[in-house]
């Protein structure tokens, strides 16, 4: 039997704007448990919450991002439940009338290209936190009414290998717009499944189950693909699908089930009453519009097509929208293309793994390495002597002020290099024989000697073509 | 009388609450909330036709807050408020895991 499989993905994205959707303590990382808390965050008596502008223009930026239709008059509304990281015992979240909905993205999974449906998103505050140990929590406050964007895609993803793809291409876009830091190791972006299967043929959604503790990309597609299989095993031997919660359990790249869901939850969802009513005008989404970010499909269109980039390249460049403005700002400063993007393939990703740092952490600036490969580019400076000056803007250094302090400048200059190959020649008569008797090695240790009477310094490529020149004389 | 809430429903309302009743509680809400829904209906008799429903009544519109951080350095009164805490967290029975907090 065949079944096709149905996989739904929600994902959250925490947002990086000053203040909380509704209150104005700060969002910060790191500080004191409950530094960041004010008596609206505790959901004290009598308080009022007010909506963070930034956080609805990072929602429209986000809907645009993702094709989305931003509703006109959206509203909040309270989701009822009690935990300890939860102090108002309800979320505001959107549920009746979410910021957008009717979205979509383009994924490619073995060269196909496929469109996948965003169902809504909404606008919503986080929870705090809750640290556990043996006989009592501890709750911190601080992450209580940080900003989210949850976003519901359409049952429209039919592979763990799609569900990747569509997640990749989720993350990039809305990083480019530089809302959030969408980074799942750092909990700025969080990634709830579910997933069921149905015989080929059957119009209706087989039964579903969710899966949690999938904290990579990686994750998501393993614990999906186990999922995918264990469904048709129990299907195949005539059982039938729970509704139930699996946690997915990283060393052994299963699934296990942590509770089996009987009926629905029931949150009462009604109108957040102490919030004032919004109405998005379509000049304000314009407005958003035009100070929107290049997403990077077009980006990588661009880098192809204009700047004779491969499509490899072109992906590696945009994977982060740091990296492909450093990558814009370079070419925009005169350097060659194909080098620059050599140069952060290469050279920058390796310093940056060395010292896990993202790029805007460190000192390396566009000028910087435009002026470095431009120097490489007008034979300056030799590629090998490109090696020391990478070390020094890397740490802010400007190229040509350290090129010239260090008299790393390059030996081009003919009427310079000529006598110091005539005498090499004249000192190393055995290998000039050596090359006449059709020994080609003897080449290289000419080369070589030019190389030390210059201190490195001796543009190979002319080295080379003036050595050459003497020897065929 | 027209029974416009049951006692499972009311049952089921204050298990959302934490709330445990009596048999005798139970009925006595059951009866007390179906005579607050029955004065409720009474908004039925206003004619509506042709008004859309809405989730606000307030005439403020697009009132919003700039993004700019403010901390009104109430933690240390707030966290002496909580009924225990402790290294700044406020401390609380354990949670015994239907978590889904890591």
């Amino acid at each position: 039997m065949n079944f096709k499989t149905t996989i739904g993905l929600e994902v959250h994205v925490e947002l990086k704007t000053n203040s909380k959707i509704f209150s104005p303590s700060p969002v910060e990382f790191g500080d004191e448990p409950n530094a960041n808390t004010n008596v609206i965050d505790w959901g004290y008596p009598g308080v009022l919450p007010t909506t963070n502008k930034g956080v609805v223009k990072s929602g429209i930026m986000a809907a645009l991002a993702l094709h989305a239709q931003v509703e006109p008059h959206p509203h909040f509304d309270r989701k009822n439940y009690f935990y300890p990281d939860n102090p108002k015992a309800y979320q505001i979240s959107q549920s009746d009338k979410p910021l957008a909905h009717d979205g979509w993205i383009e994924i490619e999974v073995d060269g196909e290209k496929k469109r996948v449906g965003i169902e809504e998103m909404h606008i919503e505050e986080d929870a705090g936190k809750n640290t556990h140990e043996r006989d009592f929590s501890y709750v911190d406050l601080n992450r209580q009414g940080t900003p989210l964007i949850e976003i519901v895609s359409k049952p429209e993803i039919s592979s763990p290998d799609e569900a990747y793809a569509y997640l990749e291409a989720l993350r990039q876009r809305i990083q480019f717009t530089g809302i959030s830091d969408v980074k799942m190791e750092e909990g700025s972006m969080r990634v709830d499944v579910n997933i069921s299967i149905r015989p080929e043929g059957q119009k209706e959604y087989g039964t579903k189950t969710e899966l949690k503790n999938l904290n990579s990309f990686n994750y998501v597609r393993k614990g999906l693909a186990f999922e995918e299989q264990r469904q048709q095993r129990v299907l195949m031997s005539g059982g039938q699908i729970q509704q139930e919660t699996r946690r997915f359990d990283e060393t052994t790249g299963q699934t296990i089930l942590m509770r089996v869901k009987e009926g629905s939850d029931d949150y009462r969802y009604f109108p957040e009453p102490d919030l004032p009513a919004l109405n998005i005008s379509e000049d304000w989404i314009n407005e958003i519009g035009s100070e929107m970010p290049e997403m990077p499909g077009s980006r990588r269109a661009r880098y192809v097509s204009k700047l004779g980039l491969t499509d490899y390249d072109a992906m590696v460049l945009t994977q982060t929208k740091e990296m492909a403005d450093f990558f814009d700002q370079t070419v925009a400063l005169g350097a060659d293309p194909k080098s620059a993007a050599n140069y952060l393939q290469g050279d920058v990703n390796a310093f940056l793994n060395e010292k896990h740092a993202d790029l805007q952490d460190t000192d390396l600036t566009p000028a910087n390495l435009a002026g470095m490969i431009n120097l490489i580019t007008d034979g300056t400076i030799s590629t090998k002597m490109a090696k020391k000056v990478f070390k020094a803007i890397t740490q802010g250094k400007e190229p040509k002020a350290y090129v010239e302090e260090k008299g790393l400048i390059q030996l081009s200059d003919p009427a310079q290099l000529q006598p110091i190959i005539d005498s090499v020649l004249a000192d190393n008569q055995q290998s000039v024989e050596d090359f006449n008797n059709g020994k080609d090695r003897a080449v290289g240790y000419l080369v070589g000697q030019i190389m030390k009477q210059t201190h490195g310094k001796a543009n190979p490529k002319v080295v080379n073509q003036l050595l050459m020149a003497s020897l065929k004389k | 009388m027209a029974s416009r809430i049951d006692q499972d429903q009311v049952q089921h309302v204050a298990s959302l609450a934490k709330l445990s009743l009596s048999d005798d509680q139970l009925k006595y809400f059951t009866t007390q909330l179906d005579e607050i829904i029955g004065l409720f209906e009474t908004l039925n008799e206003v004619d509506t036709k042709g008004i859309e429903p809405t989730s606000s009544v307030s005439d403020q519109i697009n009132v919003m807050r700039e993004d700019v951080a403010d901390n009104w350095g109430q933690s240390k009164a707030l966290l002496a408020n909580a009924p225990d805490a402790e290294n700044g967290y406020i401390k609380v029975p354990a949670i015994i895991d239907e978590s889904e907090d890591e």
